[in-house]
This record gives structure tokens, sequence and C-alpha cells, in this order.
């Protein structure tokens, strides 16, 4: 049953692979993890495999290497298996699946009463396996503060931690004495037990680490124990914790628990920038908080928010604009360039992902023309902050698209990969070259590419739906009437933005024949259509699209209408990521521009009451995503390609992309 | 893409004599009917056995055929000096080379007589040789998939880095060399790796005349594999004709269809085998007019469907539907008189979407309709 719930558990513990083995366990929700397991382990104590299913699940990550390839077959399902006899016979068992099942099912606590006592080669080896397992699956409960096994709670609320501490400790006494007894246990028993000895040894180690980080916990809570709002709390705890310190203290010098502390800081420093970067989950209550307070733009939050989309930022527009225009002479941290382009994106002034993305980079330009190293500063790595900084701050103005997530990582990728011995006028001139060139061959040349490529499939008299506004696809329309075909564009609209009627303006001022439509009429006016055009701002490495919403419905009329639908987009908008549904990564627009309908005469009034309804909800999503089924075809500055090529391109040519 | 060729399998089997049927061509141009359809009337005009052992007696001289006087067809190759036209034709002579095999040993001997100094103007020379042979039959797909092809392959190496320019040519040669060779070991790589789908007491529906899908066959019928065929008629050439003839020479128990006759007999279908003139990037085929219906019924009735092609049949193509490809014209006979007001559909191929396909049996292995684009992808960019 345990090892069942153990493997349930596999898809947290696979997160190791961000996890840097060596390094020692961060503090902060190590102890109450530690000290509730605590327990756990005092009554099994004298077994050490005790918590062999939670070892369980992680061995596929952590297999040692075999020296024979029974013991592999063995070592992590079969090891822990209490037959007695010749290991030889054990391991012509273990190959048996019928006791490979029962290995599954038996009672982890039947290993302590018999641990496998023969043959060096084999217990050897599952001992440094398991050693090597209690101390990681702590390592991992503590990387993934939410992840643990059942502590949330502590490390959510500071304050609670506190009082478990105490318990924590208390069992941790109880402990202390298990294992004493166990050590003398295997003292006085058999000396073939090598297994006993060794993972003892782990055990006063991590004693020993434990101690370490009690201390730790200790002076960070006596260094914060005034001012904080848990202060009493922690005054209470802190005596119970003194009284029970100085065991461990003795055994290590603090001075080495500082120095392990900063290296932990480092390592956890190292691991932040190593992780890629998640989206933010706006529900998360404690994250969010931390978020607003390093946060530059205040935004209020909106009151009705739609139940699925909590995890998306939301907030009330139009009252932060002219607070943040005022402060615009006033900024020391952001850029002046990147500071206009984050309200130009807040205020909806530059829309289109090209855009957008063209002007973000052409202000890191600006920002970087006009950087200077802080002295005692390395230029890679102060710069590299900097522009975490901006990108937060653009973050926090309007979340990024995609495409302009790959350009960030781009310029990252630049600056870290800018040689040493490059003097500061030399780097910073290299470096904005580089964004240039981005601009230049990954947006505007491949857009050419695109356009060459796509007139082709433009025959005469054909009649092409495009559907709201896309950059690419104006000028697709625009060059094959420039270079003489004959045919009807259809411009599907939706509200709120209505951005098809940009295009339609821009259209019919160049003598285009256009029908203009609302999305409604979509499956009446698909009938006429003999090709759909769509513009993209990303394009997953399942095929899947990722568009402005009403993107996919357009998509699937055309897919059952069985006209080919073709996407437009350049390669730097591909991503190596999988999007299945468009709930998980979107962005909410405002809920008001769904709300009011301008042709309303008691605007105001309407909205008002809508405003005060608890019951009513607005959603404006801005995104959605086409399952790559509906997609004939896409044209990219690769050539024509299906969607199913998309991984393809991302594999071979991101490296090379980076490389640039 | 050419490195990975599983041409190993052929290592295991002892060599067959190779089977097929290429002919010479007399193309006199005619307006409106495309080169492409001239290749496969003058191929089905004469593919029997009879031919074939004529023609692989006349191999290396030229060709005793009376019906095949190898005219001088090359309007558009004549102001080349160096005739790659010529060449291409000499090659075709050979009854095992297909038409792509042969374009890429013009273009081998393209390189060989070449007089350039510099691998600048070698591969102009190149290019401009490809581009005559191209335009030469506009219609062909093979052709100039081969051509494409051969030019990728030669020219996309290190060899440029070379200092003496003879070595680099040379280099270029046995790349040569080795593409002609892989390319003519193709059709029994496919062959082979074919067998283990053609299980005994399976019916196969047949579709044109393919010479990969006659070399499948025949190799199944040699393991001593019992299976029936079915053959559609194919109107207007007869294919089906020709290849059951073939078959019941092989003592292939053999059945003719109507075309027509497709859906009906569907169900006593196991598997269907049709051969390609291209396949495009997005994993589907261009074949003669009919291989779409069929994969249409087949996959609507969940019956396999199997392509076998070379791959330098592979094309950088991608048509959205049936129309967005240059159709190749031909001739119908229906017998009776059609007043001249009835319009005729004169198109000689269809394009089959990579959906209703099962299975691409091709050179590089066996592959799914979707790895053809990452193939191309791979090879071209």
């Amino acid at each position: 049953m345990d090892t069942r719930r153990g493997a349930l558990a596999v898809p947290k513990v696979r997160r190791v692979g961000f996890f840097t083995p060596t390094e020692p366990p961060p503090e902060s929700s190590q102890r109450p993890n530690r000290s509730q397991s605590g327990p756990v382990e005092a009554t099994t104590s004298s077994s050490p495999l005790s918590d062999s299913p939670s070892g369980n699940l992680i061995s596929p990550v952590l297999i040692p290497p075999s020296r024979h390839h029974s013991d592999n077959l063995t070592s992590h399902a079969a090891a822990p298996v209490p037959v007695p006899g010749p290991a030889a016979f054990r391991r012509y068992l273990a190959h048996d699946r019928s006791l490979h099942v029962g290995s599954y099912n038996a009672p982890d606590s039947l290993l302590g009463t018999s641990p496998p006592s023969s043959n060096g080669e084999f217990s050897e080896d599952s001992v440094s396996l398991f050693g090597f397992q209690r101390s990681d699956s702590t390592k991992l409960s503590a990387s993934f503060p939410n992840g643990g096994f059942d502590l949330t709670l502590a490390v959510r609320a500071p304050q609670e931690s506190e009082t478990i501490i105490e318990t924590a400790s208390a069992s941790e006494g109880k402990k202390k004495i298990a294992e004493v007894s166990g050590k003398s246990e295997s003292v006085t028993t058999k000396p073939q037990k090598e297994k006993e000895p060794k993972s003892l040894k782990d055990k006063t180690t991590k004693a020993e680490r434990r101690a370490i980080q009690e201390a730790q916990r200790a002076a960070k809570a006596a260094a914060k124990g005034e001012g904080k709002r848990h202060a009493d709390e922690s005054v209470e705890a802190n005596p119970g914790k003194a009284a029970k310190k100085p065991q461990p203290k003795k055994e290590r010098p603090p001075i080495s628990s500082s120095v392990s502390e900063k290296t932990a800081v480092a390592v956890e420093k190292e691991k932040r920038m190593d992780v890629p970067q998640t989206q933010m989950q706006y529900d998360d209550k404690s994250r969010v908080d931390k978020a607003k307070r390093r946060a530059v733009v205040e935004q209020t939050e909106t009151k009705n928010k739609v139940e699925l989309f909590l995890h998306l930022p939301q907030y009330e527009r139009g009252s932060q604009l002219p607070n943040l225009s005022s402060n615009f002479f006033t900024l020391d941290t952001i850029h002046h360039a990147v500071y206009k382009v984050g309200l130009q994106h807040l205020a909806g002034d530059i829309s289109g992902d090209n855009a957008r993305c063209i002007a973000m980079l052409q202000a890191f330009e600006e920002a970087i023309k006009d950087y200077t190293t802080p002295p005692m500063k390395d230029l890679t790595m102060d710069l590299t902050t900097k522009i975490n900084g901006y990108v937060s701050f653009l973050i926090e103005c309007r979340p990024l698209s995609m495409s302009m997530g790959n350009a960030i990582r781009f310029l990252k990728n630049q600056i870290r990969k800018l040689p040493v011995n490059l003097s500061e006028p030399e780097a910073k001139a290299s470096l904005c070259s580089d964004i240039g060139r981005f601009i230049d061959e990954k947006i505007i040349l491949s857009d050419k590419v695109i356009v060459q490529h796509a007139v082709s499939k433009i025959r005469d008299g054909e009649v092409l739906l495009t559907y709201g506004f896309s950059c690419v696809v104006e000028m697709i329309l625009l060059y094959a009437h420039e270079i003489g075909k004959k045919f009807r564009v259809v411009i599907v609209d939706a509200r709120p933005n209505l951005e098809g009627k940009k295009l339609l303006r821009r259209l019919v001022s160049r003598g285009l024949d256009c029908t203009y439509t609302h999305i409604n009429a979509i499956s009446y006016i698909m009938r006429e259509a003999t090709r759909v055009f769509l513009g993209a701002s990303s394009i997953f490495s399942n095929g899947t699209l990722y568009s402005k919403v009403g993107t996919a419905c357009v998509a699937m009329v055309a897919n059952a209408f069985s006209v080919p639908v073709i996407v437009c987009c350049e390669a730097y908008k591909f991503h190596e990521r999988v999007l299945l549904d468009s709930i998980c990564s979107n962005e909410l627009g405002d809920p008001d521009a769904v709300a009011n309908i301008p042709s309303f005469s008691t605007k105001a009034k309407q909205s008002k009451m809508m405003d005060n309804n608890k019951n009513l909800q607005f959603l404006n999503l801005m995104y959605d995503s086409t399952p790559s089924e509906y997609i004939s075809m896409i044209v990219s500055d690769y050539g024509m390609i299906p969607p199913t090529s998309i991984p393809v391109i991302v594999r071979e040519y991101r490296r090379e992309n980076l490389l640039l | 893409m050419w490195r990975r060729s599983p041409s190993f399998i052929l290592d295991r089997t002892s060599s067959s004599p190779p089977m097929a049927a290429d002919t010479t061509r007399a193309p006199q141009n005619p307006d409106s009917i495309s080169a492409y359809y001239q290749t496969r009337a003058a191929h089905h005009g004469v593919i029997t056995s009879e031919w074939l052992s004529q023609a692989q007696a006349a191999v290396g001289g030229v060709v005793s055929g009376d019906e095949h006087p190898v005219s001088s067809l090359n309007e558009l190759g004549n102001e080349k000096s160096f005739n790659v036209i010529e060449e291409f034709n000499s090659w075709r002579k050979q009854p095992d080379l297909a038409e792509a095999v042969a374009a890429i040993r013009a273009l081998a001997a393209v390189i060989r007589a070449s007089e350039a100094t510099t691998m600048m103007e070698l591969e102009i020379e190149l290019k401009t040789a490809s581009d005559t042979l191209k335009s030469w039959d506009t219609t062909s797909i093979s052709l100039t998939a081969g051509c494409d092809l051969f030019i990728r392959y030669v020219t996309r190496t290190s060899a440029l880095e070379y200092e003496d320019f003879n070595s680099a040519k040379s280099r270029l040669l046995e790349r040569a060399e080795k593409f002609g060779e892989i390319s003519c070991k193709a059709r029994r790589i496919i062959a082979m790796l074919s067998q283990d789908f053609i299980f005994d007491g399976c019916t196969i529906l047949v579709h044109g005349l393919s010479r990969v899908v006659l070399e499948i066959l025949k190799t199944a019928a040699q393991n001593n594999k019992l299976f029936r065929v079915l053959c559609t008629e194919g109107r207007p050439d007869g294919t089906g004709v020709l290849l059951s003839s073939e078959l019941s020479k092989l003592d292939i128990p053999v059945k003719l269809l109507l075309d027509s006759a497709v859906a009906y007999s569907m169900d006593e279908v196991d598997m269907v085998f049709v051969g390609a003139d291209g396949v495009v990037e997005s994993g589907g085929i261009i074949n003669m007019m009919g291989t779409y219906q069929i994969a249409l019924v087949a996959h609507s009735m969940n019956k396999p469907v199997y392509v076998a092609a070379e791959s330098y049949k592979f094309a950088r193509l991608y048509p959205l539907d049936q129309k967005d490809m240059a159709p190749a014209l031909r001739p119908i006979e229906f017998g009776l008189k059609i007043p001249t007001k009835v319009e005729v559909e004169r198109s000689a191929r269809d394009y089959t979407p990579p959906q209703y396909l099962t299975l691409l049996f091709t050179d590089l292995g066996v592959l799914s309709p979707s790895v053809v684009s990452d193939e191309l992808i791979q090879l071209y960019l």
C-alpha cells in the first residue's frame, strides 16, 4: 500500500532534475519535514531501510552503477525482500516476477526484522543505494516547499511552524535515543550486518546536519525576533529550542553552520537561475504578496474573478496609468526606454506580437547603450540582473508573449556568451548589433520569406479568409495584390478589440476587394472561402497554435468546411513547450471591455449595476489554442511545413538560434 | 539522410537479378500533353517481359527497339554545350534505371566532364545542368526531386574547404557515385523492408503500375509467401492489365477489377499497396489518378494503405488540395464519340493527403507520413 502511494508521488519527485545532488539542504522547509518524519523513523529505527518506499520512488533517478546485472535488477525493487539464505539464491529468485510483485507488497517492517545478511557485494550496493536515497528524499522535499509530503502548512504559515518545531524537537529527542539504541544494537549484533553501521553513520551525519539547521534557525529567529508579527510566538519557541540546542551545537562549531548557510544560499540562488522561469500562479497567495512588494506598477485586482482563471493575473485597467506616467521622471531602477515600452504595453498602444517584441528589444538596446557597469561588478552578471529587472517590470505591465520570452532568452544567452576579455564598450556594441540582427533576421527578413512562400499558394479567383489582424497576413495580401493576383478577402472580426477594422482600412485603401464580417457569421461566410490565412502568437512543439482568441473557432469551422487553414508564423515564435488547453497559459484582458457595449445608451448605469453584481463575472480571454489537426500548413521562414514538423525545427534550430 | 540508409538489409540476401521496367522514350512533345505523361505512356506501352529481355540484351549499346527511335528530342537542352539531356537519355536506356536515377547519373557525368577550375564555377555548371533537366520535363516530380536532392547531397559537403580543387572534385564525384548507387539499390531495400508486412493468406490491392510495388510482390513470391493480389484496371492506360500479366507469370493469384469496383471489393482486402510519383512535404503522395479515391475507401474501412517510394521521390512541394499542383494531362479514350461541348478531365494524377496513408516504405526505412517532412527539413535546410 505504502509503495503504491509512493508511486503516485513520483511526478513530484521527478522534478529532482533541477536539483544539484551535492547541495546541502536549504534550511527553510527542511526542519519541519525532518521533525515530522522523526517519530516515524524513531519507531522503526532499528531497520535503516525502513523508509525504503520513499526511497523506492526516487530509485529510477539514482540507480547506482550495477556491478552485476542481477544486482541491478534487484536493487530497487527486490532488494528489500527479506529472503533468508544465500545471496545467489535470492538473486535467482529476484528474476522471478512473482517475487518481484511480492516485494512491492511486502511490508517494510519485515526488513527490520531480517535484514539481508550476506554477500558483501550485494548488501553494499543496496546500502549505498538507500544511503543516497535517504539523504536525497529529504533534499527533495526541501527543494519543493509545497512539494514535500505534508508540510505545506508549515511552509506557508511561518507562525504555525514554530509550534510544530516545538513538538518536532521533542520528538527529535526521542529519536536520538532510538538511534543510540540502534547503534548499540548494531554493535552488539553480528558484524556481518554491514548495512547497519554504514547507515548509522549516515544517520549521525544527518543528525549533525539537523543540528546545523537548527542552529541556523535559532539564529534567524533571534535576529528577527522583534518587529515580526509572530514575535511572541517565536519568543516562546526560542527558549524551548535553546534548551534542546546545546547538544547538537557541541558537535560542530557555529562557524561552519554560517558557512553552510552561505553556501546554501548561493546554491539556492544558482538553482533559481537554473530552473526555467515558470509562469507565476496568481492563486498562490504568498507568492503574489511577495511579488507585489517588489512591484513597480501598482495594480489593483479586479473583484469578480472567474473561478477557472484565478491563476492568471487580473487587474483593473486604467487606474494606474496616470500615476505611472507621472513617475516617469523619477525613475531609478528602470531605464526610461523600457519604462516607456512598459507603459505602452499597459495602455495597449502597442499590440501585435511582432511589434511588442521589436519595441521591447529596441528598448533593451537603448538601455544597454546607456548602461555602465558599476564598480566592482561584472558586466555579464550585472547586466543580466538588470535585464531581469526590466523583464519583470514588463511582465507587471502586461504578461509577456511567448515570442518575447524567446527573444529575451536569446538576449540573455548573448550576454552570457560574451567573451570575458571584451571591454565594456565593445561588449555593449556587440550586444546592440546582436539585437539589431535578431530583429532584422528573425522578424523582418523572415516575414519577407513567409510572404514569398505564402503568395505561391494564392491562385487567381480565390477567396481568402482571415481573422483579426496579423501583420504577416496583411503583408501577404498586399504583396499578392501588388503582383497582380486576383482575389477577394473576407475579414472576420470579433469584439471587443475589433482589430480587423485596421486591416480592413489598410486593404481597402490599397484597392483590395474586401468583405468584413463578425465571427458570429463565420459558418455562413466560410462557404465562400477557399483558403484561411491566420497569424500566430506562438506555435508549440505539439503543433498547437496559440493565437488571438477566436482563432480556434475559425480554424475548426474551416476544417468542417474542408477549407485549408494556413498559419503564418515566424520561426522565432516556435516554442518547445507543449500546450494542451487554453487554460494553463493565457492572458486576461480588461473585463470591462466585454461588459461595455459601445452602442448602449445607458452604458454607465448598466456597467455600474453589473459591477456590483456578485454573481456576475466577466471573462475576457486574450488567447486560445488550436489543436494541430485543424491546421493544414504552417508557413515559416523554413518554408512550408506541416504542424507535425515543429519539433524538428525547434530541435534542429534552437541550438543554432542560440548560437546565432 | 543517405547516411542512415538501411541498405544493410540487402547484405542478408543473395542479390537476385533486378527486375524492372523502363524504356527509352520518344516524346515528340505535342502541345497539350505533358512530357510526364508521355514518359509513362512510353513505359506502359512496352513494359513486358519480352521487351525487358530484349532491352537487357541491348544494354550498353543502342536500344535495338524498332519502336523506339532515339529521337533528337531536346529542344530545350540543345543550346547547352555539354548535353545533359543526351547524357540523361543514354542512361535511360538501361531498363533498370528510374528517371531520377538517370538524371543523377547524368549530373554526375556533368561533374566529370566539367572544365571548371573553381568550386563556384562547378556548382554553377551543375545548377544550370539540373535546371535544364528540370525544365525539360516540368511535370515529373521525381526528376525534379532527384536533381534537387543530388545537388543538395553533393554540394553539402566539407569538400568546399579543400584547398586543392581536384581533390574536391574527386570527392564530389565520389559522393555522386555513392548517391547513384544508393538510389539504384533503393528498390531492393524497399522490397526487403516490406516483407514483414506481407503475411500468409493476405489479399493485397494494388493500384497503378509501380516498379517498386512489383519488386515487393516479386520478392514476397520468392520468399514463398502465399498471398492474393487484386489489380485495378487502371484506365485509361490499362496499367492493371499489364501488372496482372506480370504477376500471373510469377504464379501469383491475381484478380482484375474495374476501377469503380474498389469499394465493392475492399472488404476482402487486407492492405493496399501503391507506388508514388512524388512524396510531398506533408507526407502525402502524388500518384496515378485514383489513388486518393482508393485511400479514402481504405481509410473508411480501416484497411492500411502502404506506399512504396524511393527517397529520391521526396519533393519539397506542399499541395493543399488537388488543384494545387501543375496538372499532368493525358489523352483519354472513351471508345464512344464524345461531343465537343463535353469537357473531359484529363489530369493523370492526384494528391493523397497524409491522413489517409498508413506507412511509407522508403529506402530510409519504414516511415510514418509525418516523418517525411522531418527528413526533408534535415536535408534541405
